[in-house]
């Protein structure tokens, strides 16, 4: 914001500094000059070293979240929940570093809107597991449901089993890599990011894809509107072989012979928008 | 959104009514206005268990019209005279609410004429009829549902069930699940999800002389379904042909006297979660209610879209 005023800001304008707001609504303004706007408020300094253990059986999504967040205020690193009981929405909203050890199975909505923490879970993912992730990395070793990874920014979001249908629906950003095979409508209306699926695939892949890579190690059902098939290159297979030994998929893959997937940009089209506008549409 | 469950014991009999209330209890919130259940238990094969209803629950939330009580008794003597009517008997007869019934009785296999007759009692709707199945649905969640009808201890080898937030239609037993088979011998549905030709193809099988009793598109899959065991299909066949003949996004469950089936539509947009074991199949819209049975770590996965399984118990 260098050079402009701060009463200059169009927000001053439009009068939004000087109204009272009720409810629920707040707005917290970013000044880059102040450090501490650079963490998330109650992002705490944790110590991996220092490890807790929660017993989830008796307790509600609730308590466990505000369990969760009371360990990491007193500086809790490692934080290992045990009997999840396929419970839905545990350990959402974590905007830091952080290990998260799940000792079995999340049911929906799993490690949502996270930003930073690295999550293993033994068990599987009911729907829409790490919907909203910024950064981070979750690491599943069973199944996932459906709407896996949807909406997601950044990060890395692992399965080494198989997923169900809209996997990586609506995704900015990121990588998600699954380790079997993905139903119908994968990558549907994905904007940006890589979505890696080492088996096979259901129909309609990539539907509506605005951006973004589909690579697929097994068969493709059908593809859905605008997605279209590319060729591989060098660069794509060195990522492919770093990025899946990372993410510890021990599947046998001949990565020269994936199937890469693209838009088409039949139906949209960035490139005719300005950046600004692109930028917003993102 | 709807909650739905199914679970089969392979070759055993075990408390299906506890848990099925189990499942449907942890599934509530998908669905709190009605809960139903649909339940194979040990019967002796030889004579068929009729559940109906002369009237409905109207207490708070229900969106049936208030009616004095003392219909019911009139309605429940005409049955009776009815059912003597075209030659069947009545083994065993048991109110189970002021406004439902449990008969056992005694009648051809033919089931469509004793259905027929049953039914032209004023408000009356036959629930279940059938050599093992008990279909049991009324307002209220799993337990209040299970209390009030006695399904606590109820024994079989599987049964399926629904937890309904009413959407297109209203909050009465009539339009809540599961639905029979109508006129088969223990065919029961339930249904998570919206079917948009629903008119059409009720006005097609209405055309065909099959029958509806409320204007909830769930009942539009077993009505299909019973055409089509009516025309001797095979379950499975039936099934696969569903997801070509509705339109939609559907889950559902389908159980006969021996087995259990389930269907997802091509789109997969409803949830379902299968656990199969060597003796245990268990199905459910969340995992959470296959862990009311199965405390402890287990495998599941999302069935994926267009697929047909079906069980034998």
């Amino acid at each position: 914001m260098a050079g402009i005023k701060k009463s200059e800001h169009k927000s001053y304008g439009m009068g939004l500094h000087d109204e009272v707001l009720t409810g629920r609504t707040q707005q917290t303004f970013f000044n880059s000059e102040e450090a501490e706007n650079f963490f998330y408020h109650d992002a705490f300094d944790v110590d991996f070293n220092k490890r807790a253990t929660i017993d989830a059986e008796k307790l509600q999504c609730k308590e466990l979240n505000k369990k969760i967040k009371e360990l990491i205020k007193q500086g809790y690193g490692t934080i290992v929940l045990k009997n999840p009981g396929a419970k839905h929405s545990l350990g959402v909203g974590i905007l830091q570093k952080l290990n998260l050890i799940v000792e079995g199975s999340l049911g929906y909505f799993g490690v949502g809107s996270i930003d930073g923490p690295v999550v293993r879970i033994s068990g599987r993912v009911g729907w829409s597991c790490a919907e909203n992730m910024m950064s981070g990395k979750v690491v599943i070793e069973k199944n996932a449901g459906s709407c896996f990874g949807a909406a997601i920014r950044g990060g890395d979001l692992i399965c080494k089993g198989s997923v169900g249908a809209r996997s990586g629906i609506d995704m900015k950003g990121g990588t998600i890599i699954i380790g079997g095979d993905a139903g119908a409508f994968t990558g549907f209306m994905m904007q940006r990011g890589r979505i890696v699926i080492c088996g096979d695939v259901g129909a309609n892949l990539g539907d509506s894809l605005y951006d973004g890579t589909i690579f697929v190690g097994g068969k493709i059902k059908s593809l859905g509107a605008d997605a279209v098939e590319t060729e591989m290159t060098d660069l794509d297979v060195d990522w492919l072989k770093r990025k899946l030994k990372v993410a510890e998929i021990d599947r046998k893959i001949d990565f020269s012979k994936m199937t890469k997937i693209v838009s088409g940009k039949k139906l949209w089209n960035y490139d005719n928008l300005e950046p600004s506008e692109r930028k917003g549409a993102i | 959104m709807c909650g739905i469950a199914g679970l089969i014991h392979k070759g055993k009999s075990t408390n299906v009514g506890g848990e099925m209330q189990d499942m449907l209890q942890s599934l509530k919130h998908r669905g709190p206005d009605s809960t139903g259940f649909a339940l194979y238990g040990d019967n002796d094969s030889k004579n068929y268990i009729l559940r109906f209803k002369v009237g409905e629950n109207v207490k708070e939330g229900s969106s049936a019209k208030n009616e004095d009580s003392k219909v019911y008794e009139k309605r429940k003597d005409d049955v009776n005279s009815e059912i003597t009517k075209v030659g069947a008997e009545i083994i065993e007869e048991k109110r189970i609410t002021p406004y439902s019934f449990r008969y056992v009785i005694k009648t051809k296999d033919d089931l469509l004429e004793i259905a027929q007759k049953i039914e032209s009692v004023e408000m009356t709707e036959i629930l279940s009829l059938g050599r093992s199945l008990e279909l049991v649905k009324d307002i209220g969640d799993a337990s209040v549902v299970a209390k009030q009808y006695g399904l606590s201890n109820f024994n079989g080898t599987h049964g399926i069930g629904h937890t309904r937030m009413a959407t297109e239609s209203g909050v009465d037993i009539r339009s809540a699940h599961p639905f029979w088979g109508y006129p088969f011998s223990d065919v029961s549905v339930v249904h998570n999800g919206q079917l948009t030709n629903y008119w059409n193809t009720r006005r097609a099988l209405e055309n065909l002389g099959m029958r509806f009793m409320s204007t909830c598109d769930s009942e539009l899959i077993a009505v299909y379904i019973a055409n089509k065991i009516r025309k001797g299909v095979e379950l499975e066949e039936a099934m696969k042909s569903s997801l070509e003949d509705l339109d939609g996004v559907f889950t559902y469950l389908v159980a006969t006297k021996d087995k259990l089936g389930m269907a997802k539509d091509h789109m997969a947009a409803k949830p379902m979660v299968l656990y199969e074991s060597d003796d245990l199949v268990a199905l459910a819209s969340e995992e959470v209610a296959i862990r009311s049975l199965l405390p402890h770590e287990i495998d599941t996965y999302d069935p994926y879209e267009g697929e047909v399984k079906v069980w034998q118990a």
